[in-house]
């Protein structure tokens, strides 16, 4: 007879311990696993219980209309009672339009407002080349964003439509011909300048037909002397129309067709304004300046590799100060006499070279980083160098330092401020000390410089969340 | 047989410079040397011409002009009578100071910062990525004007510290106490601490042009002496244990030679603390440190220490698991495996992007003029240079320091990284 006995039905699992399952394992595990642990943790609460205790009270009590800080100091005293403390962030009513744009005057905002919302739709052919459903999604938001601000800052009718019929026209080519997007970005720094200074319409035209000269050259001669000398040739031409043509076209044109908007002189431009366009201008412009010198670093030529090698280190080894004031002191001695050009863009120039020559060391780290086998390769395959850089080094080569490029881009951003030591008004410096000299608000330290901390905060932050993303998108390894 | 790289007999043409890869190399070369040469030169004539229009010459023989400015911080003894030579290093040795504390300081918080980031414990971890998120993304400028603002506008005025008679009876506290067991008090107009004084130090000598302390000397040498006899006592015990297989007991002797004669030498030398007091309305004795200086210390090493952080982080994770894994296996504890282990190889990860980040705050130091702390910056490049009117002699002599400055940080810790770098074998 079999005794033998044996279940037939499985049992349901049973519960794991009540320390092993849910929050108490989750704190178990990430806070009280060891004694050293539980320290941290109870020095991490007292920090924070610190920090709440001391800020939450005066973030709670904020004011937000006052006409000075006496007034907001008399609120929080009448609401929170004797010896509190609170916030003025009325602070920010009165002087957000000097944060934002400086001494811009208020009727002409709508300007530097427009150049702001085109720079996006003039950077969507770029960070999207090929998505139309996301490039189509990035230019509406563009117009949504245009509209609103526009329609705040009372814009003229004639501008309003002008820039909304311009983007519906890149919704429409974007569904048709997104390829052709791209000659817009070309055009905009000219469009920029003129919406950003004013001033006859015709200067940014003829200062950027050398482009168009120079192209033409070089397409006229190539056939006839070869490609580096038709290029050689129409920089020449171009040179020569900048240095001579520019001016005198300019005035017939202007005397011909008068059509100029109110030119705004660079003193009048300031805070995010100002950082904004020292900081995108830098960053366009330093990224290929940079890629040539790391090209130079790398090139078997000595003398060519010699002087990248020194601009390099050169302006690596200075501080960015000594670089402006450079650029307000110096350059008038080693520019011809009686040159006298605009500071913003002296700075613009200096603070370029300055991010370039960090770039230029950040990308040379991603050539190293490519094994010898593709450079070997792209010889094989019989590729010119140029062709070799540009269709195999580089594009490997700039993946791989996105990341540093990116922090290179948000140090560049916050440099920024540094220009004011040049007596250009940044946010921090410049308008943060006008604003702590007004008579209504003497004495205010924590809000302003929160108040600008958090939008500098907002867009370095907004930048290298974006690289991450680059990263994971570009990413082919499949590690 | 004719081989593909035999040269074809047909002569030079000139098109060959261009479209000959033997021949283009030079040909761009020396294009690009003409065209340097060229602005180069167009540089120096253009500053030649300016220089003559403004009946301007460039010599350097301002710097010994008399200065007649002040500055407050001193570490060579100066006053305004001396020239504007004393002046500019009064002003580096300020600008040195502070990249020294800034670099000290920075590199302590940072490996705390970036070690606890790693830790499994939650909470401190995502409050130690709050503070590296913070610190990087907000301009440094902001972290400097902040911290001396809140130093010169919140902390107390000399005279909150007093006690008077009628306090002291009625048993009421002042408004403002010092720290650290009476010895540091913070007040607006700067931080006082504690001098070190001795009674019988050896005095100084005068060189001529600058005067030596015998007694600092004293202590540095002894110190380093001991240092020295230290190693010596390791390496040999290192010898026996590679001898014998048994290491001799040296924590004592380390102890005692570490120790022993620089606090013998203190005690000679009668070494003693004078602490600030408060004497009317404000505190005598001890050393005032000036609030610009404290400010740009803390933000300086708070703001580098978020990068270096990072940096510390990303070293450690780039060292793969199968390291530690494999010392567990071979029986180290975590601190012996981390200190054997990790560490080790973390370093050589490390320390070329710290170099870049030390540089980066030696450099920032120039900063200081937001604060009006005058550094290099602001002796030579600023009061010196707008009294003078020498704009060019100025900066290019400013900028020629800092590059020397950068270029011996960037040698000095290039050894130390070879030093630590795996050797090829």
């Amino acid at each position: 007879m079999d005794k033998h006995f044996a279940r037939t039905d499985m049992l349901p699992p049973q519960a794991p311990p009540i320390t092993e399952r849910g929050a108490v394992k989750w704190l178990r595990e990430n806070l009280f696993s060891t004694p050293f642990n539980i320290a941290l943790t109870l020095f991490g609460v007292a920090v924070l219980y610190y920090l709440i205790a001391s800020s939450l009270p005066w973030w709670l009590n904020s004011v937000w209309t006052a006409g000075s800080l006496g007034e907001c100091r008399d609120i929080v005293t009448a609401s929170a009672g004797e010896g509190a403390t609170g916030a003025c962030w009325a602070m920010i009513r009165p002087w957000w339009g000097a944060f934002i744009f400086g001494f811009y005057p208020p009727e002409l905002w709508w300007r530097p407002i427009s150049a702001f919302g085109l720079l996006f739709a003039a950077l969507a052919p770029v960070l999207f080349s090929g998505q139309t459903r996301n490039l189509t999604n990035l230019l509406l938001v563009v117009a949504a964003f245009l509209i609103v601000t526009l329609y705040l800052t009372s814009a003229p009718v004639l501008a309003f439509v002008l820039v909304l019929a311009l983007i519906a026209g890149f919704v429409a080519v974007a569904q048709v011909q997104p390829g052709k997007l791209i000659w817009f970005t070309l055009i905009y720094p000219a469009l920029c300048f003129w919406l950003l200074w004013g001033g006859s319409i015709w200067s940014p035209i003829v200062a950027m037909a050398g482009f168009g000269i120079l192209y033409a050259v070089f397409r006229l001669a190539s056939p006839f002397i070869g490609f580096s000398p038709a290029a050689g040739a129409g920089f020449l031409v171009a040179v020569l129309w900048w240095l001579y043509l520019d001016v005198p076209v300019v005035d017939a044109l202007q005397s011909m067709l008068p059509f100029s908007l109110q030119a705004i002189n660079s003193d009048q431009f300031g805070g995010f304004l100002l950082a904004i366009v020292i900081g995108v201008t830098g960053i366009s412009f330093s990224l290929p300046i940079g890629i040539l010198l790391a090209l130079g670093r790398q090139s078997d030529m000595l003398i060519v590799k010699t002087l990248s090698v020194g601009f390099i280190e050169f302006v690596r080894g200075v501080p960015l100060i000594t670089l402006l004031f450079t650029a307000s002191l110096l350059l008038q001695y080693f520019l011809p006499p009686g040159t006298n050009f605009d500071i913003i863009l002296r700075v613009i120039i200096l603070v370029t070279f300055f991010a370039a020559a960090y770039l230029a060391e950040v990308i040379r780290g991603g050539l190293a980083a490519l094994p010898r086998g593709q450079y070997e390769a792209a010889d094989a395959l019989g590729l010119d160098y140029w062709r070799a850089q540009r269709l195999i080094i580089l594009p490997q080569a700039l993946k791989i330092s996105i990341p540093a490029i990116v922090s290179t881009f948000i140090g560049l951003f916050k440099d920024t401020t540094l220009v004011s030591f040049v007596g250009l008004m940044d946010p921090l410096r410049g308008v943060t000390q006008i604003v702590r000299a007004d008579i209504n608000w003497k004495g205010i330290y924590w809000e302003p410089y929160i108040f600008v901390g958090a939008i500098f905060f907002l867009i370095c932050f907004g930048m290298s969340r974006y690289s991450m993303y680059l990263e994971q998108k570009l990413k082919t390894d499949h590690r | 047989m004719a081989m593909a790289t035999d040269v074809p007999k047909d002569g030079f043409r000139l098109s060959m410079l261009v479209y000959d890869t033997r021949y283009r190399s030079y040909t761009i070369q020396i294009v690009v040397l003409v065209l340097f040469a060229m602005a180069v030169a167009w540089l120096l004539n253009n500053t030649v011409q300016n220089l003559e229009a403004r009946g301007k010459e460039f010599n350097f023989g301002f710097l010994w002009q008399r200065a007649g400015y002040d500055i407050g911080q001193q570490l060579v003894p100066y006053n305004n009578d001396d020239n504007h030579f004393r002046a500019l290093l009064v002003g580096l040795a300020n600008t040195l100071v502070v990249a020294f504390f800034g670099c000290i300081f920075a590199t302590i918080l940072g490996v705390i910062v970036g070690v606890l980031r790693l830790s499994n414990n939650w909470l401190v971890g995502r409050l130690m990525t709050v503070y590296v998120e913070i610190f990087r993304n907000v301009p440094l400028l902001l972290w400097i004007l902040l911290t001396y603002v809140i130093l010169s506008e919140i902390t107390p005025q000399p005279r909150d510290f007093r006690v008077t008679d009628e306090m002291a009876a009625a048993g009421q506290a002042p408004a403002a106490e010092m720290m650290f067991f009476d010895s540091v008090a913070v007040t607006n107009r700067g931080t006082n601490i504690p001098s070190p004084l001795f009674d019988r130090g050896f005095g100084t000598i005068d060189l001529g042009f600058m005067s030596l302390n015998l007694t600092f000397l004293a202590v540095v040498g002894v110190i380093a002496g001991s240092v020295y006899v230290n190693r010596r006592i390791l390496a040999s015990a290192r010898a026996t244990q590679e001898e014998t297989g048994v290491r001799p007991v040296t924590w004592w002797k380390s102890i005692l030679i570490l120790f022993a004669p620089i606090l013998a030498l203190l005690v000679a030398m009668g070494f003693h603390l004078e602490v600030p007091t408060l004497q009317g309305f404000n505190f005598t004795g001890g050393i005032l440190v000036a609030h610009p200086f404290t400010a740009m210390v803390i933000a300086l090493s708070l703001y580098t220490a978020a990068f270096i952080a990072e940096i510390v982080r990303a070293g450690i994770q780039a060292i793969s698991r199968g390291q530690s894994e494999a010392a567990f296996a071979l029986g180290l504890r975590p601190g012996r495996t981390m200190n054997l282990i990790i560490l080790p190889q973390a370093l050589r990860v490390i320390i070329p992007p710290l170099i870049s980040q030390y540089l980066n705050l030696t450099k920032n130091t120039s900063l200081g003029i937001a604060v009006s702390y005058l550094d290099l910056r602001g002796t030579l490049g600023g009061i010196t240079l707008n009294q003078t009117g020498r704009e060019l002699e100025c900066m290019l002599l400013m900028m020629l320091i800092y590059l020397s400055i950068s270029l011996s940080i960037s040698a000095v810790m290039n050894m130390y990284n070879s030093s630590v770098q795996l050797k090829a074998r």
